[in-house]
């Protein structure tokens, strides 16, 4: 269980490290390296050359800007979790963060290694893409952006181009002024991958009308994937009517069954899961419990 | 590649390839052999160290991104050779340990807790301990350590002084007014004697 021999820089500047990746294609980024150590001390991985943008400052801190929060990429879990800015703004996300690995490992995680790695069980991935985050990237040649949907394209898979390092994740905030969330998650072992994780944010109005709901669902499929919720827009959400949209949604999803847990279990936690999570969101928009 | 790593408070050098991990520096190079080596890949806890008081994997870390970093290991714990820190003791009490092999990074874990949170509920200390495994107890003691060790720490802190004591506090002497710090005591251990432990 020893790495296979790299080289280590420790680059002054976002420029200089788009700069180093861009000569050498073999390079990666480390982070927090809460996922790339195991997968180079299992020798899933060979890097040339390790570039650590752990400690630059104009990838780390959680900055409120209008309509957003922007947390830089090499951010630590674990500050985000403690960041009174960012569970204020970022409800969803704060509920989802105590369930990412164990908090030895959200000490150094940062949040956009988990991004940028995209296992299809991640909790951060799941929330960047049931709020429709945007990915910014910077490169030798300029900085760009897309959303978590483009971003991400399978397991551990992602839009990143050689040469390119993911500069800050930007999660909109909303703005209404009954915002509730719910994060429900079923794994064999705390914090171990999760076989079904849902994630959901709903708005409601002062007569308690919906005008903003969202929900996901990680670990079902190669990748997080947003579920359509969008008919409880207009309407007093009910219990029946949730349970309704979620079943109907997940009736013709494409799950899959792997060595743990078949394709049907990992389907029926999928819609509890996912009505749970959209009941705790309305129940808290309302603040009374759902009927 | 020279690395200066700063380990439980003291400079040290050491001359390692980047792709040593800091586990293995702290066990090969400064012989700090406490911190254990279990999975070597992040699940099982044994090597958990502190980085500037938090609880980190020392083998999810190469030894050439530590320096600058505060870096305890169990070692650094102690107040002395041969003494034991207030979690130590109580995980000794409640026989919080078997085999001893996730006992280091079980300690610094609820080390790390136990200076954020002074009072702990049985579900915060499941769930800072949920990274470290341990095969031998079952974990019922070990919660019941933190407990204990909790416990005394926020008696050990309390603020008292010869004057008005802690109402849990030992008597003390009124001779040791002048030695008995007038706000609190830091060191649960010295917490049970007379003048702070210091004649």
């Amino acid at each position: 269980m020893k790495p296979a021999p790299f080289d280590y820089v420790r680059p002054a500047s976002l420029q200089e490290t788009c700069e180093i990746l861009a000569a050498d294609e073999d390079a990666r980024i480390i982070a927090g390296g809460q996922t790339l150590v195991p997968m180079l001390a299992m020798r899933l991985a060979r890097p040339s050359r390790l570039v650590d943008i752990a400690r630059l400052d104009e990838l780390r801190g959680i900055r409120a800007e209008p309509g957003g929060l922007t947390i830089g990429a090499a951010t630590r879990q674990a500050e985000v979790e403690r960041s009174d800015v960012a569970r204020h703004a970022l409800p969803l996300l704060a509920k989802a963060l105590p369930w990412v690995g164990h908090p030895p490992t959200r000490s150094r995680g940062t949040v956009g290694g988990s991004i940028s790695h995209a296992d299809p069980s991640a909790e951060i991935p799941l929330v960047a893409v049931t709020l429709g985050a945007e990915i910014e990237i910077a490169n030798a040649t300029g900085n760009g952006a897309m959303s978590a949907d483009e971003f991400i394209i399978g397991p551990m898979l992602t839009a990143v181009m050689p040469g390119d390092c993911v500069r800050a994740v930007r999660f909109p905030v909303w703005s209404h002024a009954r915002v509730g969330t719910g994060f429900h998650e079923v794994s064999a072992r705390q914090s171990d991958f999760a076989f079904v994780a849902a994630a959901a944010q709903v708005a409601l109005d002062e007569e308690g009308r919906c005008v903003e709901a969202a929900l996901g669902l990680g670990g079902v499929g190669d990748r997080a994937i947003r579920i359509d919720v969008s008919s409880l827009v207009g309407t007093e959400p009910s219990m029946a009517a949730v349970a309704d949209i979620v079943r109907a949604a997940l009736a013709d999803l494409d799950i899959g069954s792997d060595l743990h847990v078949s394709e049907s279990y990992r389907r029926r936690v999928a819609v509890t899961l996912g009505m749970r999570a959209l009941e705790d969101a309305i129940a808290e928009a309302t603040g009374k419990v759902l009927q | 590649m020279k690395v200066s790593l700063k380990v439980n408070g003291r400079a040290c050098e050491a001359d390692v390839e980047p792709r040593k991990t800091l586990l293995d520096t702290l066990r090969e190079d400064l012989k700090l052999v406490g911190s254990h080596a279990g999975c070597e890949h992040g699940v099982c806890g044994a090597c958990t160290v502190l980085i500037d008081g938090e609880p980190a994997r020392a083998c999810l870390m190469f030894a050439v991104q530590a320096d600058g970093y505060e870096i305890t290991t169990i070692e650094g714990l102690a107040s002395a050779p041969g003494e034991l820190g207030v979690v130590q003791d109580a995980f000794c009490e409640t026989h919080g340990l078997q085999c001893g092999y996730c006992t280091p990074g079980m300690i610094l874990t609820a080390h790390a807790l136990l200076n954020r949170n002074a009072e702990p509920s049985r579900e915060d200390i499941v769930d800072a301990i949920s990274g470290n495994i341990c095969r031998c107890t079952g974990y019922g003691q070990i919660v019941e350590a933190v407990e204990i060790a909790a416990e005394r720490l926020r008696k050990a802190n309390a603020p008292r002084n010869a004057r008005g004591a802690h109402p849990n506090a030992p008597v003390n002497d009124p001779a040791a007014e002048h030695d008995a710090p007038q706000e609190g005591v830091l060191e649960a251990a010295e917490a049970d004697t007379p003048h702070g432990g210091h004649r």
